[in-house]
């Protein structure tokens, strides 16, 4: 784990640095752009979804869709970061208090 | 400068206080992923290290997200360096704002990322520009590394982290940082189908490859999207580009970001006609 710790520490660092290096008018396109836009929103709209809803390779409904919902609502509240977390992580332990897996 | 004459500029100075502010807020939640990082099975300094050298929030959550969905490092450091990518993009608009030289330069890389771009390219002056974003830059790196390290120990010192619903807080972690960022039609749209694409890719390939899959059909959606939108600038909306916090909500964000833009775009106009010209 380890070796690939640094790796993505260095292609991050690299990554950062290229925009800082290479003449604007290579990366300047909105192609480019776009990507990174959407790649992120694609990655984190997954990341959400891995973290609520699987387990190894099956989909399972557990309390973490209690925290999914219960932090949407904390958005929607336009609560801060951090209390989002929080009622995440208050909203499947209280559940889990309640039997569910 | 003497140091005495620093502080009186940044005192004086509106691009530092919210720099700072917003330096605060982002540092803070350093703690939620120091504890999530352990939870997911990495060590301490395994955890610094993200904190310390990849230094980017998205980044970090999505390795430790890889990793706690029973992902391999490979497909972990995948994740990391995709989502990081957005910051290149930053790197080069930061490049066009404050021209940074020498060290500066490489300093300056490591602390790009989401709110101190948003920092500087909110302001209209270029020194203000410039204090806006090594305040917020090297404020959240400082009060981010303290705070990851508070994290992990208290992570380590909780136990079992289900029963205090860790996972379920890394749900919403990723949960509030896709948030802001979906604020108009079509990344709602990108969103809903790379999470469905995850939900049915689950069951046949090896943990984390999800993730990857996902991202794939969000680059394509990115690559193939005809027209659209002028992208450039971070935090234009309904781009991806928005950063994780606003640094200006409570006076016409728009209007300042617009004016970043504005120089920006003069900036290449001016870049391409002397290309012309020659």
């Amino acid at each position: 784990m380890w070796w690939w710790l640094l790796i993505a520490a260095l292609v991050g660092y690299a990554t950062k640095l290229l925009g800082y290096l290479v003449p604007a008018k290579v990366l300047a396109n909105p192609r480019m752009s776009r990507v990174a836009g959407t790649l992120t929103i694609g990655l984190l709209a997954s990341l959400t979804v891995v973290n609520a809803a699987a387990s190894g390779t099956s989909v399972v409904l557990d309390a973490r869709i209690g925290a999914l919902v219960a932090a949407a609502v904390g958005l929607w509240l336009k609560a801060p970061f951090l209390v989002v977390v929080i009622v995440g992580a208050a909203a499947a332990a209280g559940l889990r208090l309640l039997g569910m897996p | 400068m003497s140091t005495t004459a620093l502080l009186a500029t940044l005192r004086a100075s509106p691009a530092a206080k919210i720099g700072a502010s917003i330096a605060i807020a982002t540092g803070l939640y350093g703690v939620s992923f120091g504890a999530l990082s352990v939870a997911s099975g990495l060590s301490f300094w395994q955890t610094m290290v993200l904190s310390l050298l990849l230094f980017s929030g998205g980044s970090q959550f999505a390795f430790i997200g890889v990793v706690a969905a029973g992902g391999t490092g490979v497909a972990a450091m995948s994740a990391s360096a995709l989502l990081g990518i957005r910051n290149g993009v930053y790197g080069m608009q930061l490049n066009a704002l404050l021209r940074p030289t020498g060290w500066r330069r490489f300093a300056a890389a490591q602390v790009t990322i989401d709110e101190s771009t948003a920092t500087a390219s909110g302001q209209s002056d270029p020194s203000e520009q410039k204090i806006g974003f090594w305040v917020a830059g090297l404020g959240i790196f400082l009060l981010w590394n303290i705070m990851t390290a508070v994290g992990a120990v208290l992570g380590d010192a909780l136990g079992d982290p289900k029963q205090w619903g860790l996972d379920g807080a890394a749900v919403a972690a990723f949960l509030g940082l896709l948030w802001p960022r979906i604020k108009a039609f079509q990344p709602a749209a990108i969103a809903v189908v790379c999470a469905v694409v995850t939900l049915l890719a689950v069951p046949w390939v090896a943990p984390g490859i999800p993730i990857l899959v996902a991202a794939l059909v969000a680059g394509l959606i990115g690559w193939f999207r005809s027209g659209g939108t002028p992208a450039h600038a971070p935090g234009h909306v309904g781009d991806g580009m928005e950063p994780e916090l606003d640094p200006y909500p409570h006076e016409g964000k728009h209007d300042a970001r617009a004016r970043g833009t504005d120089q920006l775009r003069t900036e290449q106009l001016r870049t391409e006609r002397q290309g012309e010209e020659q």
